[in-house]
């Protein structure tokens, strides 16, 4: 490995919340194996996300700035990182793993010739070389990637990784990318954004998770889990079969192809616990289940379950935890 | 063998596009080996308009680049197309590349997360997640997909009678002498090294009572000791 280079995406001005786990990881590699840490912002102005990716431990930042990267748009943003790419000669190129994030690090793979992984949640140092670690089947297997081409481009799992602290003392350079980019090669537009958002609480940023699948039998129930959750200051979240039955809105899916989730405390009811739904909720602190099956998988995953009907349980429950935080 | 799980969706997707815009045709296609035409035969249940299968003995550990690049080249073959719908990613090793890297190999416009699809004209509108929503995204086509579930692209069963059609229909088969591949680009981009099951942890502490209240209670108390709340 010669050089690791992270896309430090930012969102107004601030790195996002996946781009300093990526810096973290970047700068704990590039630590233990000697290597520098470089990174990539983008934008119509750089100047924050450079400095803030300087503080998180990058020795130098390639700068992409142009008016026309003020928004997030995978085309023109594809040649800024294709510039740095080229100005840098990483081998290594982390990438925050979120939706943005994994289409970024597959096209660029492909323009540069380089290999691949994604969903990655760990590395192993053999030789120097890293070897990536990350989930298979659903969650059933872990698998370890080695390199096979000069370059990889990696994508980390977002909420798998300990994000990066700041340390405003730390120095490094800034290198300005000169490159083309023209408005024209923009072939997609987003021409509205829909915020969808039951409670007042972010699904992903929620320190509780109050969770129904299909053993809800119909979108009615959730109303009462609406109700636990925003006792507990929390969010609903939902399996993919009530998203898929229509009960709740897919962006209350949590799992493998929904939403991560990392709270304190995730209640999951009525949900049997399938691998690609644990995939989401790896990162919860505190898992109760409430199934009425014994052998449901979920009981695997959680702490503390209730086996029952869950309609004999809720009501009661929401009363008590009511009493317990004395809302 | 059955069809991966987001392939479903994005077929369901294409179907209703069909079903919409008389005189669209439908194709299946995927690469793998013979047991994949069970597969197929389901897409044609489905009401695919046609089925066909990319194969050689020496691709069983194609990754995802180079699955990319296989479908690119079957669908220039086959003439081209307007649309490319792929499941957001696949079931068993989920790489969600294969969708970014077609578009790439196709030059095509890409739009991954895709929950909804209209076509208007010779542009799309599209219906994408997004952090904590949607967009809507305008795309020009020709366009690469990459479909997520959605309550509009849950699939539907086949019918019993296209069932029966199904199994009369022909799949044509390609290999890589019908197409114009890049050796460089089949080569392995990642190699796998090492693949264990990760150990469960913990034993659920199951909380026991008479009755509903009272194990809500029992839990309640249990949170408390464990200051969990
Ligand atoms: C590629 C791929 C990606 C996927 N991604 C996701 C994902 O991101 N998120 C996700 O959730 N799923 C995902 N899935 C689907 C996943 O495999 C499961 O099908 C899904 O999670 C099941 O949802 P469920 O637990 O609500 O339903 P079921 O598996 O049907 O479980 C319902 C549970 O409710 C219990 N129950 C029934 N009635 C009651 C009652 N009255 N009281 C208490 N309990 C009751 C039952 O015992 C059962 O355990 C994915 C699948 C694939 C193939």
């Amino acid at each position: 490995m010669r050089e690791i280079l992270v896309y430090a995406a930012s969102q107004g001005g601030e790195l996002t919340k996946p781009a300093l786990e990526a810096l973290g990881t970047g700068r704990r590699l590039a630590g233990e194996a000697g290597v520098p840490l470089s990174a990539v912002v983008l934008g119509a102005d750089t100047d924050g996300p450079a400095r803030a990716a300087i503080a998180c431990g990058a020795g130098k930042v390639y700068a992409a700035r142009n008016p026309i990267l003020a928004n997030f748009q995978p085309d023109l943003y594809l040649r800024g990182l294709e510039a740095a790419a080229a100005a840098s000669g990483a081998d290594v190129l982390l990438f925050p793993g979120d939706g943005p994030g994994r289409e970024l690090a597959g096209r660029l793979a492909h323009r540069l010739g380089a290999g691949a992984v994604t969903e990655v949640v760990g590395y192993r140092l053999d030789g120097g070389v890293p070897l990536w670690v990350r989930p298979v089947y659903g969650g059933k297997a872990m698998a370890v990637y080695a390199p096979a081409r000069e370059r990889v481009v990696v994508a980390l799992r977002p909420k798998t990784q300990d994000p990066a602290v700041p340390d405003p003392s730390r120095q490094g350079e800034v290198v300005p990318l000169a490159f083309e980019v023209s408005e024209a090669e923009a072939v997609t537009r987003v021409v509205e954004k829909i915020q969808e958002a039951l409670s007042g609480v972010r699904l992903e940023d929620a320190r509780v998770v109050v969770a129904g699948g299909r053993g809800l039998g119909g979108p009615e129930p959730f109303k009462d889990l609406e109700e636990l959750a925003r006792i507990l200051g929390g969010a609903v979240g939902a399996s993919r079969a009530a998203c898929d039955a229509g009960w709740v809105p897919p962006t209350l899916q949590v799992g493998q192809t929904g939403a991560i989730v990392a709270p304190d405390l995730y209640i999951a009811i009525g949900i049997s616990g399938a691998s690609q739904h644990l995939a989401g909720i790896s990162g919860a602190k505190t898992v109760i289940a409430i199934n009425k099956d014994p052998e449901a998988p979920i009981f695997k995953r959680a702490n503390l379950g209730i086996v029952a009907d869950y309609k004999t349980v809720l009501p009661a429950l929401t009363a008590e935890l009511k009493k317990l935080v004395g809302a | 063998m059955v069809m991966d799980s987001y392939a479903e969706y994005a077929l369901e997707v294409a179907i209703q596009l069909k079903e919409k815009h008389p005189g669209t045709e439908v194709t299946a296609l995927c690469v793998g080996d013979k047991p994949a035409d069970e597969v197929l035969r389901r897409a044609l249940a489905l009401t695919a308009d046609q089925a066909v299968r990319v194969w050689d003995a020496g691709w069983a550990d194609l990754d995802a680049p180079a699955v990319a690049h296989v479908l690119a080249a079957a669908i220039r073959k086959l003439g081209g197309a307007d649309l490319v719908l792929v499941g957001r990613q696949g079931s068993d090793v989920e790489r969600g590349l294969v969708g970014p890297m077609l578009a790439e190999e196709l030059g095509a416009a890409c739009t991954t997360l895709v929950a909804r699809v209209e076509v208007q004209g010779d542009r799309l509108r599209l219906r994408r997640e997004a952090d904590g929503g949607f967009a809507v995204v305008e795309s020009r086509l020709p366009a690469v997909l990459s479909i997520t579930n959605d309550e509009t692209n849950v699939p539907r069963l086949p019918k019993v009678k296209d069932l029966m059609m199904a199994t009369r229909k022909p799949i044509q088969v390609l290999g890589p002498a019908d197409l114009d591949l890049d050796p460089a680009r089949l080569a392995p981009g990642v190699e796998l090294r090492d693949l264990y099951i990760p150990t469960q942890e913990g034993a659920c502490e199951i909380i026991e009572g008479d009755d509903g209240p009272s194990r809500a209670a029992a839990l309640a108390q249990r949170l408390r000791e464990l200051k969990v709340l």
